[in-house]
């Protein structure tokens, strides 16, 4: 019995490549050509995978965005699962790949699933993630065991049944096409229709349900869809992955905007680009399943998102961090470089780099790297080698600001906040730096316009920024700004 | 033509150990040592509502074991198991990464991880059918049943037994001597970890400990029962026993007794319908389950009823007194 069941495991792979080989039957794989017959669109069976890799990415991209903000990710996974044996069942209600059939039993199955983790949930302590698990792995085992029970079966018709557990584009047929064609309508038109809906019970449950709203009924309306869009998705993706199509475009989406109605544009255009990207690539190799190629494309824009995303992306937030870290570098050598002026009385317009050093007590080398960063913005200008310094009108105005930033602030916090002047400094270095124009104002008009710093040194004024020089020479300190020039 | 084979006792229960019991006892021993370890480990992953990273790692272990097919050119033990622990903490750390540095909430996390790892898995599988001895069936449905077929191990002038049950009764007895000796780091740190933290006993370090023993027991369950049946076999026994027991112990020993009657239940149903022994016996814990909450004492339907909070006489009497003032 067991070399029988050996034999029958043999065929049916057998069979399975033999299937698989289906699409790309020419007899050498040329790869190119392959890609101008993808492209070209002559093949009905092309057509087919390609609309229906289409069809269920912008369907689970569409439901999934709910599955994602409302945190049922791993309802998804469990729905994916716990449909195959709805699909044995499907196949045994006539002992043919009916898809309507298989799409009722696959349906039906799932949301028994999600009515058995919601039953599990109310009457045992279990957890909600064991009741998942539970249900899950269940569920797919009475699947295995039906399945192969029907490949024991003397009857003829049950090749591509096994392509529901891997996906494969090539098995979609025009019926199949049809009913993909119906659910994502029905989707759509139901998201459309119970937007505002699925939106406050999405994210205000407690909102949705002040106002009425049947919370639960929606719940299972959405997985009703949910379910339906999974099984809509199993011929091209298969059982085991199609919670990635449910997952991967919708967090990918999430990463990128803010609006769930541009998430949900968002996630079923990025299903979409990974079902088509997905069956291009199972087409040019024969052996591929389609499913974990679509998955691997939702994987990658998924990670560019990750990376690269406008507001969420790693490396553009890294990117911006760097960028923060230099900018405030050169604020606090321009303000050395302020000091180093006033120091002297603004006697002389170049600051040499051992007096920059000396002032920010650095290496000679050090002030260079930063002085030649300056340079490259435009705010100094190098003579002699380098070793002088002199800064430009725009580098005098954000040098001069940044000291009235400090300036300004620490005599905010000893008036404002009651602060001992020796403990204001550090607090000052950092704001220096954020603080707004019109804060500065704000803070110069509460402070009536004082001229002195608790430390008692002078708060250079509006006037003095925009001046965009410094003052040539003050033989007399108290006389003040520009009074000398 | 009929989907369920007719029921013949001596067919089903008599024939397999009168006729073949080299075949049949190997198999049920496999299927005992396969549901005996990743139950042990599941209970901790139950207590520690983690029962989805363990859907998780038995997925993305896939990879782990077919690049390590393709480079070690062999089925052998130490570079699957070698594969499977990078997988695993693969898997871990991409959650973490995706969960701490985006918005992306962990659920969601999860699910992007592990099927991104399985279907590079089963792409590997597929382009490289030749050289990797694994196929998609195999991830799928396993194959308990021909575990007899495998070579045996000799000890000397003893033959112990084919290869892969002497590798997973190698492998429950790690587990089990594991949680004997981490009995009480991995009781605190699993209900308790504020406790576990001012005991000085490290939660990253347990945690990936927990997430090490995870790999290699799904690894080594992996060509018996698959990729997904094995959720089962994590998360049934803790779940089962918990409708029966209340405090730990009593659920860890229970996880064997689970273990000893599915194995059988499962082998001989599977007899009788002619399927896959791995489905079986996962489905043979789902009657048991179902079967532990029905009877059991303090969930489920029949559960004695409770006595409410305020039935109390004392605090009746007292509110009483209350109203009449």
């Amino acid at each position: 019995m067991k070399r029988a069941l050996f034999i029958l495991v043999l065929l049916c792979l057998a069979t399975c490549t033999a299937m698989a080989a289906r699409i790309g039957d020419v007899s050498d794989i040329n790869v190119r050509e392959q890609a101008v017959r993808f492209f070209t669109l002559q093949d009905p069976g092309v057509r087919y995978a390609l609309a229906g890799s289409l069809l269920l990415g912008l369907t689970c991209g569409l439901l999934g965005s709910f599955i994602v903000v409302r945190k049922m990710a791993l309802m998804g996974d469990t729905l994916s699962h716990a449909v195959l044996p709805g699909v044995a069942v499907g196949f045994l209600w006539t002992l043919s790949k009916d898809p309507l059939r298989i799409f009722i039993g696959a349906t039906c199955a799932a949301l028994m699933g999600a009515a058995l983790v919601g039953f599990l949930k109310r009457s045992t302590r279990l957890k909600e993630d064991t009741a998942l698990g539970m249900v899950l792995a269940t569920f797919f085992a009475v699947g295995v065991c039906l399945l192969t029970m029907i490949q024991q079966m003397p009857t003829a018709d049950k090749g591509g049944l096994d392509k529901f557990l891997f996906g494969q584009a090539a098995a979609i047929s025009a019926a199949d096409l049809r009913l993909m064609g119906a659910i994502t309508a029905i989707a759509i038109a139901a998201v459309v229709i119970f937007y505002k809906e699925l939106l406050v019970t999405s994210f205000d449950a407690d909102f949705a349900q002040l106002s009425g709203l049947p919370a639960r009924v929606f719940h299972y309306g959405l997985i009703l869809l949910v379910a339906s869009a999974v099984v809509i998705a199993l011929q091209a993706v298969g059982v085991v992955l199609v919670s990635a199509m449910l997952i991967t475009p919708a967090a990918a989406a999430y990463l990128l905007t803010d609006r769930l109605h541009r998430m949900l544009i968002l996630a079923a255009i990025f299903g979409m680009l990974a079902g088509a990207a997905g069956a291009f690539l199972s087409f040019l190799g024969p052996a591929l399943p389609t499913g974990p190629l679509i998955v691997l494309g939702a994987t990658a824009i998924f990670v560019a998102a990750f990376l690269f995303g406008p507001r969420q992306g790693l490396v553009v937030r890294w990117a911006k961090q760097r960028s923060r870290v230099r900018r405030v570098q050169r604020e606090n050598t321009l303000k050395a470089i302020y000091h180093v002026l006033e120091k002297r009385n603004f006697h002389g317009e170049g600051v040499s780099l051992r007096e920059l050093a000396e002032r920010r007590r650095e290496t000679v080398e050090e002030a260079r790297t930063q002085t030649r960063a300056l340079h490259r913005h435009g705010l100094v200008t190098l003579h002699e080698d380098g070793n002088m310094v002199f800064l430009t009108p725009a580098g005098w105005q954000l040098a001069c600001s940044i000291v009235r930033n400090h300036r300004l602030w620490e005599l905010y916090l000893t008036n404002a906040a009651d602060i001992a002047a020796d403990h204001v400094h550090d607090d000052a270095e950092n704001i220096e730096h954020v603080l707004g124009e019109e804060v500065v104002r704000e803070i110069e008009r509460r402070l009536q316009y004082a001229e002195r710093d608790p430390h008692g040194r002078p708060i250079p004024s509006l006037a003095d920024v925009e001046r965009g020089a410094a003052p040539r020479y003050r033989p007399d300190e108290s006389v003040g700004y520009g009074s000398s020039i | 033509m009929s989907l369920v084979p007719p029921f013949d006792l001596h067919n089903v229960f008599v024939a397999p150990w009168a006729d073949d019991f080299g075949g049949t006892v190997w198999v049920v021993i496999m299927g005992f040592l396969v549901t005996l370890a990743c139950g042990l480990v599941g209970n901790y992953l139950i207590l520690r509502r983690m029962a989805l990273v363990g859907d998780a790692i038995s997925h993305s272990v896939l990879p782990g074991i077919a690049i390590a097919f393709l480079l070690s050119n062999s089925r052998g033990t130490t570079a699957m198991f070698a594969g499977a622990l990078a997988a695993g903490v693969l898997t871990t750390l991409i959650i973490e990464l995706i969960h701490k540095k985006s918005r992306v909430k962990q659920d969601a996390a999860i699910g992007i991880a592990f099927t991104s790892l399985f279907a590079i898995g089963v792409i590997l599988i597929s382009v490289f059918a030749s050289r990797v001895d694994l196929d998609q069936e195999c991830v799928l449905y396993g194959e308990i049943g021909f575990v007899s077929f495998q070579r045996p191990i000799q000890l000397g002038a003893w033959t112990l037994g084919p290869e892969p049950v002497i590798r997973m009764a190698g492998v429950t007895l790690m587990v089990i001597l594991l949680i004997a000796v981490f009995y009480k780091e991995l009781l605190v740190s699993s209900f308790d970890p504020g406790l576990a933290f001012s005991l000085g006993i490290n939660a990253t370090v347990m945690h990936y400990s927990l997430m090490c023993v995870l790999s290699t027991v799904v690894v080594s369950a992996f060509e018996s029962v698959g990729a997904i049946l094995v959720i089962a076999m994590l998360i049934l026994p803790g779940a089962t026993g918990s409708m029966l027991f209340q405090r730990l112990p009593g659920i860890l020993v229970f996880t064997a007794l689970y273990a000893a009657l599915t194995s059988v239940a499962g082998f001989h149903l599977a007899t009788w319908l002619n399927c896959s022994i791995a489905g079986a016996m996962v489905v043979a814990g789902a009657g048991l389950f179902t079967l532990a909450w029905l009877v059991s004492p303090h969930q489920g339907p029949f559960r004695r009823a409770r006595p409410l909070p305020d039935a109390n006489p004392r605090s009746l009497r007292e509110d009483l007194v209350k109203a009449l003032q």
